[in-house]
């Protein structure tokens, strides 16, 4: 009989608070329909790996023999070398159309303006943990759940658990973060500003050179980021080039699906209480969401600086787009223009300024590891 | 948990090369954008002129 009860005797208080967190996580998923493809896998492996001597993940045994743990096994062949982030990135590429951003690349300025957040949250971070932590939780900003796991990985931050939920959260909770804080920063005026739309054809042979060259000019300025923006490019390369159709099909369903399942439930062999349950994972928390409204605090400031020398005013709101939660950023800039005037369609310049996003956040993690690698 | 608010000032420093380095990466990807755009344009007009002459 005893060997029913055993297991239950050694519950903790602090299972339980990890089973609400998984249960909030699940709810925000299907209920809120926030991130559902990873805030649900995140959810249930939380619940998973929080149950007293879980088989999921690796256990210490009395004999002092490591029993080995699925969750644990995949953490080690796929996260702690980066490789499903990366195999990841290679669907993002393939989903990710460069058109109206080729069509105007003057927009990818904003894409850098917007990482001002990660860079100044590197700053307060440090006040509070060492430098490689502080820089890893910077890279929440970037809204970009793969960068943020390379990032805080190569830096061999002990915080990878809550920098990949904040990062993953955040992402998820665009639409509630960044309204507030663009209509904070524009009046009603500048919010209702129009812009024109040129559509512009795109050859396709720039549109298949894109992808080659933003990976030569990436590898030479941060050689750390060549691998994340060779993926993501490699991806887009194998969509544009039009003779590889059946490839970019596959990469943008099958292999992003296949990688996201995993990767989600992966993330959360990291979600044990001991490791996830204290003060530095709220103070995390909190300095990831600094970064990530500050980030779109840039874009948005950005675009009204350019605004005080240029003649032909842009719609400040733009530049919020600039980080890489994409399309859902890009969107909600659109949403926002069209609540303040029907006719006012801004959808092709806030995609285009999100897909910079998504590039100079590639970049901008791969300068954070050239600096403290 | 120590707080060190030196760090705070001594990491400026990565701020203000962090911000430049992405503009500059980000100029120089405008300014490639602007010559592939430029290229492609010259190497389409040259190949509607030769089916052009081909035709006539």
């Amino acid at each position: 009989m005893e060997i029913l009860y055993e297991n239950l005797l050694q519950m903790d208080w602090r299972y339980l608070v990890m089973w609400v967190i998984g249960g909030v996580l699940i709810y925000l998923a299907i209920k809120k329909d926030m991130e559902p493809t990873l805030l649900l896998p995140i959810g249930f492996g939380t619940i998973l790996v929080n149950l007293p001597n879980s088989g999921a993940i690796d256990q210490l045994l009395a004999s002092g023999e490591t029993e080995h743990g699925a969750l644990t096994t995949l953490f080690n062949a796929g996260i702690a070398n980066e490789l499903f982030p990366l195999i990841l990135f290679i669907g993002i590429g393939a989903m990710i159309d460069f058109g109206p951003l080729l069509s105007n690349p003057k927009l990818m300025i904003f894409g850098a303006a917007a990482q001002f957040g990660i860079f100044f949250t590197l700053c307060l971070a440090s006040i509070f943990f060492d430098i490689n932590d502080a820089a890893s939780i910077a890279i929440i900003g970037a809204a970009d759940g793969p960068t943020a796991i390379v990032v805080a990985n190569k830096l061999n931050s002990q915080y990878l658990a809550p920098i990949m939920v904040a990062a993953y959260s955040y992402m998820a909770l665009v639409p509630i973060i960044q309204p507030p804080v663009i209509k904070l920063l524009t009046t009603k005026k500048e919010r209702m500003i129009r812009m024109e739309y040129h559509g512009k054809e795109v050859s396709k042979l720039t549109k298949i050179l894109f992808p080659i060259v933003i990976t030569i000019i990436a590898g030479l300025v941060a050689p750390a980021s060549v691998a994340l923006v060779g993926f993501l490019m490699f991806g887009n390369l194998i969509r544009e080039c039009g003779v590889l159709n059946s490839l970019s099909e596959t990469a943008q369903k099958v292999l992003a699906n296949l990688i996201t399942i995993f990767l989600g439930i992966t993330i959360a062999s990291q979600m044990s209480a001991e490791k996830f349950l204290n003060l530095d994972t709220l103070l995390i928390l909190g300095l990831g969401l600094f970064a990530f409204i500050f980030d779109t605090a840039g874009g948005v400031l950005f675009a009204k600086f350019l605004n005080l020398f240029l003649k032909k005013k842009i719609n400040p709101m733009i530049g919020a787009a600039g980080i890489s939660a994409f399309p859902m950023s890009g969107r909600i800039v659109h949403k926002m223009g069209l609540a303040e005037d029907p006719q006012n369609f801004l959808l092709m310049h806030s995609i285009g300024v999100n897909v910079s996003g998504q590039i100079a956040s590639v970049i901008a993690g791969g300068l954070i590891l050239s600096f403290f690698m | 948990m120590n707080l060190n608010f030196a760090a705070f000032v001594a990491n400026l420093y990565y701020m203000g090369i962090g911000m430049l380095c992405i503009f500059v990466v980000i100029a120089v990807i405008i300014l490639s954008v602007f010559v592939l755009d430029k290229i492609s344009g010259a190497i389409a007009k040259k190949a509607a002129e030769k089916e052009e002459n081909g035709q006539n």
